[in-house]
């Protein structure tokens, strides 16, 4: 095993080395020698899709899978033969519903704090701006709760021993814009007590929300930096594009000459081209009044995250 | 017979004479719950239809109404021609429905799902034959059609559960949350799937929390505790509340909701 992890390190919360697991008889890999470090009271991302492996590092990492390659550490302790220790340190909140349903929210509360030897009342405070909106329900059952109010018992049940190291699998996914910027604004107040967070989520946007995020897809790193870096680091000029019909836009642009790629995002298309300057400006002005388009407007524009994995997918590192 | 509740004189394409879907003051209670109030709104054909919302603003218990599922309350509402309360049977036959959660047959290969389906909207087996031909080309999936679906990446899951549908060539199709989770490339693919039933003339109502997805659509509902708290064009919206961003708008909407969860 590599490196060792034997002398617990205080920079670190969370380190992966080559990461790997492969599942079934054809061996299928879901995470491909996935490398990353989480610094201490980091709020470190997992960006990708369905199929990018996210779940299974989340499972390695809390000690409830094994890896089949590679090592880990979590809080300087060894994911392997410290597992009984990183239990007691980490809380995790399963991208699945996993508390109860027939204990009252309560009573899964009261049972977490149990059985990592703490009260309730110990700990209040990391909880209290969470659990005050869902107390009205208190002795409602877990598997009667809506779908936000579950993944915020499930958040406080994580919390409940005030773990150094969070681990949040996909605790967005399906919730409305609204309650996804409270539950990240949550995070930062987490943050803030200095408990560390990795969390995963599919959605693009939230990645700036990280101090820094690693991009996978189909069980691989991408790249690892802070999301503006990452940015920042978008190797082409991108136009954005209006005109009436989006989906001829779109459409046309594609195959234009000195055009990369276009895609959708949101009310504008972004154009990614080889070179930025008047000429292909005209030109696609040009291509779109051709097309017999209206309220046409072309803008330089500033790459997003999506704009990189887009790239990375279009280059052949997709599935 | 159809019927049709109002009149409408303003045309702005070919389409846009038919009605797909109209309500008025459509109230479904749950005891003394209001979970959809009065909410009166109508689809054009071919129109793409955005129907967002908070978590537990009432979207699926509407969106249940509209495809016949569940009596409402109170109120009226016309689908494909048919009344909600009368022509439940005709309404189902006449739409196709997807959900994130519920797509197809995961034990089943992909032409297995296709001919299931098909035969049950009654395709015969010449028109199965030739649609699910056609189908497989347009997803590209001429070498996959004997795998088993739950095989597939989430990404071509969904993109076939659309096709299939719309394989019935049904008036309107409803889609719930089709896209959450899915790659941002197949995401896109998935929005041109869209815009080429909406193309063939198919209504397409669609709920999502992608708010960039929310500018793909001609018009865009936002419901707020059971009521429809803004109709409009995103472009519209976003004029209304001097913004340029459609997150700001749902932002200024949701956030005095008083209800929360699903």
């Amino acid at each position: 095993m590599g490196t060792s992890f034997s002398i617990p390190n205080s920079q670190f919360s969370i380190q992966a080395n080559s990461l790997t697991k492969w599942y079934g008889k054809e061996k299928a890999v879901a995470v491909n020698e996935v490398s990353f470090k989480v610094e201490n009271g980091e709020i470190f991302g997992l960006i990708g899709p369905d199929g990018a492996g996210k779940t299974s590092i989340f499972r390695m990492l809390t000690t409830l899978l094994l890896p089949d390659g590679g090592s880990a550490s979590v809080s300087g302790f060894d994911v392997v033969k410290d597992y009984k220790q990183i239990r007691n340190t980490v809380g995790y909140m399963p991208g699945k519903f996993s508390l109860y349903p027939d204990l009252s929210v309560e009573e899964n509360l009261h049972f977490f704090a149990t059985v990592f030897n703490t009260t309730i009342e110990t700990n209040y405070h990391l909880i209290k701006d969470i659990y005050v909106q869902i107390e009205p329900f208190k002795t409602r059952r877990a598997g009667k709760l809506s779908g936000g109010m579950k993944q915020k018992l499930a958040l406080c049940c994580a919390l409940i021993h005030k773990p150094t190291v969070l681990f949040l699998d996909e605790p967005t996914t399906g919730v409305d814009p609204v309650s996804r910027k409270e539950f990240w604004e949550m995070l930062k107040r987490l943050k803030k007590e200095g408990i560390t967070i990795l969390v995963a989520t599919p959605y693009m946007d939230e990645a700036n929300l990280c101090d820094r995020i690693a991009l996978l897809q189909s069980g691989k790193v991408l790249t690892i930096n802070s999301p503006a870096t990452i940015s920042a680091s978008f190797p082409h000029p991108i136009l954005k594009v209006k005109a009436n019909k989006m989906s001829t836009v779109i459409k046309s642009l594609a195959s234009l000459q000195g055009v990369i790629s276009c895609h959708g995002f949101g009310e504008y298309a972004h154009v990614v081209v080889e070179k930025e300057n008047d000429k292909i400006i005209d030109s696609i002005k040009e291509h779109l009044v051709a097309q017999k388009l209206q309220g046409i407007e072309v803008q330089k524009s500033e790459p997003t995250i999506e704009d990189v994995f887009i790239s990375f997918s279009r280059n052949g590192i997709s599935q | 017979m159809k019927t049709y509740l109002f009149h409408f004189h303003e045309m702005e394409s070919a389409n846009s004479n038919i009605l797909s879907i109209q309500t008025e003051k459509l109230t479904k209670r749950f005891g003394d719950f209001t979970a959809v109030n009065a909410i009166t709104l109508d689809v054009k054909k071919g129109e793409i239809f955005g129907f967002l919302g908070a978590n537990g603003a009432g979207k699926t218990t509407a969106m249940r109404m509209l495809c016949g599922l569940s009596t409402p309350t109170a109120g009226k509402a016309v689908i494909a021609g048919y009344d909600v309360y009368k022509g439940t049977e005709q309404i189902k036959k006449r739409i196709g429905y997807m959900s994130q959660k519920f797509s197809l047959y995961e034990d089943l290969t992909i032409l297995e799902n296709v001919s299931f389906f098909g035969g049950i909207y009654g395709m015969s087996s010449a028109q199965l034959k030739s649609k699910s031909e056609a189908l497989i080309t347009q997803l590209g999936l001429e070498n996959e059609t004997k795998k088993l679906v739950g095989s597939l990446p989430l990404g071509w899951k969904q993109k076939l559960a659309f096709s299939v549908a719309v394989l019935h060539q049904p008036e309107i199709v409803f889609l719930d949350e089709p896209t959450g989770g899915v790659d941002p490339v197949t995401r896109r693919q998935f929005w041109d799937l869209i815009y080429d039933a909406s193309d063939a003339g198919i209504t397409v109502f669609v709920t999502t929390h992608y708010l960039d997805e929310a500018e793909y659509c001609n018009r865009i509902s936002i419901m707020v505790d059971g009521s429809i708290a803004a109709l409009d064009t995103p472009s519209n919206l976003k004029k209304k509340f001097s913004t340029e961003s459609m997150d700001d708008v749902f932002y200024e909407l949701a956030r005095g909701a008083k209800r929360s969860g699903d």
